[in-house]
């Protein structure tokens, strides 16, 4: 193999500007963002998750302590706030399956999120003629249903490519809130009030969760995401997020390596769904109240802003853009008429200086490579103790 | 990886070199009774003809591919090669004709299933998943073979975990044997020119073809280079592949094929070993210019 580090030819300009790229990548760009990933990756596992327990903690604390400067008051009851970006990042990191992993542009997204708060308030609320169930109940069928409806719109529409998908999506988005107006059954903007609440109360006799504090709800949802962060891991580092990226990079190659495209197509549109129904059926059972006004277009870009400001396919940093999109209004009341000139102006800058997003991380998508990889990387540094070892994109 | 020359000697006839242990083959897929007797036709192309609009790109063609042979596809551009290669992968419909693996059509299959029937193909201009590991890429191609559900993966099950287990292995043994196991964690689209193509060769080989495709692996390789490229093509016949290749450079597909099929203009003009190629007057004609010139 001595003779492959000698000169190439190069037959043509893709080629050449891939030598380009590669150089780039080697000298300066990223570079700051480097070390930081390769210390953390170099941790031992037992560091690793000391440290994400930390931060874990402080997440659930976040509402009680109320820390100044970054709360929202007086503004926002601080703890509501918090449940507002927990529901809202929770809706983001299912679009992240579908935008950030399959590559699949879906601007109807909110649809998914007013199917599940739909179900969640028609089978609770006493303004319903239909069966009533406990909340709790409704979670797990709003996913199924929204699953369902991510089935319904997939099937016909992921046979389409890029811009036409992406119409086709706005059009679903549009469909759903145009139905929840126009059919009587969903009462349009008069709405469902008392949508449902988990069970239980304190001593004093008040219900734990309530529509006026958002510390019980914000401690459910949390930990709902927690539990959809280690799923959507799990589906990562597996065969199905090899499939997703693999769709991503190259539709027609992935597919000529056994891929079937179109089934981890639905695949990924139905869990994306899902998680977008388990988000809206939180969000309307803390609202207490569901209609036709919140499920528009807009809430769809925002989600989708969410995903790429956050870096699309960073499961965390899709968590924290979504934060960041709902928190910003909320802190700075002062600019928040001017929401969308400063997240268009916002988006606008970051695809120029940064079209990978704030956290861009790269996903891995093996389960046991670990040992692998720093097997490869101790017999680089064996070879050539001088070269700068290979590990950059561990 | 300073050198993984393999041990088949440079004369394609040389049967001998079938009889070296299946190394890559057994590691990549223990499970598959794998066969390198020359032998019975493994594929068969069959009265193929491909239409675009007015554009005959392919015209009544026939070919056999025999096990365990390397095949070479030949001729000038615009001949038709890559067409009928697109074809035989699934990646266009035939206007007539079909083609067979293993006396089952590949008719009406879609692209996907083609792979898992046993064909797997590289790309001209190379086609990796470029934010992908190499070993990764490679790990694309295993799970061709994989079972794993979604629901499996979600839930971790043992399967599952038996899966990724087996995987790295298996893609790491690959990535050695095409000489870029150093590379295993570096992304794809960061590997230099040469390796990427040897890369593309380790995923299509992950797919566990019967039949594996090369379309102009050598374009863009210096001699040198091309020297260590027959050396790996023979590497993978002897452990019971059959190769079909599609290749410009004359040297190199005289020097690592078993059998040539010539086609101009959509047609096949010729086909049979490498000498009588050579010395065919209608192939000299059409394609290699002047019988003095430097084929020998």
């Amino acid at each position: 193999m001595s003779t492959v580090d000698g000169p190439t030819l190069m037959p043509d300009s893709e080629s050449a500007k891939d030598a380009i790229d590669r150089d780039t990548r080697r000298g300066t760009r990223k570079r700051w963002a480097q070390p930081l990933r390769n210390k953390w990756n170099d941790l031992p596992r037992v560091q690793q998750w000391g440290f994400l327990l930390v931060v874990v903690a402080v997440a659930y604390l976040l509402p009680v302590i109320n820390p100044l400067l970054i709360t929202t008051e007086p503004g926002t009851d601080w703890p509501i706030a918090c449940f507002q970006m927990s529901v809202f990042a929770l809706g983001a990191l299912g679009l992240n399956v579908v935008v950030g992993y399959a590559g699949l542009l879906d601007l109807g997204y909110v649809a998914f999120f007013a199917v599940g708060a739909y179900t969640a308030a028609m089978l609770t609320s006493p303004d319903s003629p239909f069966v009533h169930i406990p909340y709790l109940w409704t979670v797990p069928v709003a996913m199924a249903v929204t699953m369902f409806f991510g089935v319904i719109l997939g099937v016909p529409t992921l046979r389409l490519r890029g811009d036409y998908l992406a119409i086709v999506t706005l059009g679903f988005g549009e469909i759903v809130r145009i139905l929840a107006t126009i059919i009587p059954a969903m009462k349009g903007q008069v709405g469902f009030q008392n949508v449902g609440r988990p069970p239980g109360s304190g001593a004093d006799g008040v219900p734990i969760f309530s529509n006026s504090n958002g510390t019980p709800w914000y401690w459910l949802t949390l930990t709902v995401t927690i539990i959809v962060l280690l799923l959507a891991g799990n589906l990562e580092r597996s065969r199905v997020g090899r499939a997703w990226v693999a769709i991503r990079e190259d539709e027609d190659a992935a597919e000529i390596m056994g891929v079937p495209v179109f089934k981890y197509k639905v695949w990924a549109f139905a869990i994306g769904a899902s998680v977008g129904g388990l988000s809206g059926a939180l969000f309307a059972g803390a609202n207490g109240f569901v209609n036709n006004q919140k499920f528009d277009v807009v809430t769809s870009i925002l989600f989708l802003a969410a995903v790429i400001l956050g870096g699309a396919g960073n499961k965390v940093g899709v968590l924290l853009g979504a934060a960041l999109v709902v928190y910003i209004p909320l802190r700075f009341t002062a600019i928040a008429p001017y929401k969308y000139l400063i997240f268009g102006l916002a988006l606008v800058v970051l695809m120029i200086f940064r079209p990978q997003g704030l956290f861009a991380a790269r996903q891995r998508l093996l389960a046991y490579a670990r040992a692998a990889y720093t097997r490869v990387a101790r017999r680089d540094a064996a070879e050539s103790p001088s070269q700068p070892s290979k590990r950059e994109a561990k | 990886m300073s050198n993984q020359n393999p041990t088949s000697s440079a004369a394609p006839a040389d049967r001998a070199a079938r009889d070296m242990d299946p190394a890559i083959a057994d590691v990549v897929a223990p499970e598959r009774d794998i066969a390198v007797e020359v032998g019975e036709n493994i594929m068969e192309i069959k009265n193929l003809s491909v239409k675009f609009g007015g554009l005959v790109a392919l015209d009544d063609v026939s070919f056999t591919i025999k096990r365990g042979e390397i095949l070479g596809l030949i001729g000038p551009n615009g001949a038709g090669k890559t067409t009928c290669f697109n074809v035989m992968t699934g990646v266009y419909k035939p206007t007539s004709g079909q083609v067979l693996l293993e006396g089952q059509s590949i008719g009406g299959k879609l692209r996907h299933q083609i792979t898992r029937l046993g064909l797997a193909r590289t790309f001209q201009n190379i086609r990796l998943f470029g934010e992908m590991t190499a070993l990764e890429n490679v790990v694309v191609g295993l799970d061709a073979r994989h079972k794993t559900s979604v629901v499996g993966a979600l839930l971790r099950l043992p399967r599952h975990r038996r899966e990724e287990r087996t995987a790295i292995e298996r893609g790491m043994a690959l990535l050695e044997f095409v000489g870029i196991a150093d590379d295993a964690a570096m992304l794809s689209r960061h590997l230099s020119y040469g390796h990427q193509r040897r890369l593309e060769i380790a995923r299509a080989l992950a797919t566990d073809p019967k039949v594996l495709c090369l379309d102009e692996p050598a374009a863009g390789f210096n001699p040198a280079e091309k020297e260590d490229l027959m050396a790996l093509i023979r590497a993978i016949r002897s452990d019971g592949y059959t190769v079909l290749l599609i290749e410009h450079d004359m040297k190199l597909v005289m020097g690592v094929t078993d059998r040539i099929v010539v086609l101009e203009f959509g047609k096949k003009l010729a086909d049979g070993l490498p000498v009588e190629i050579r010395n065919d007057p209608r192939v000299v004609a059409a394609y290699l210019g002047e019988p003095e010139d430097d084929v020998a």
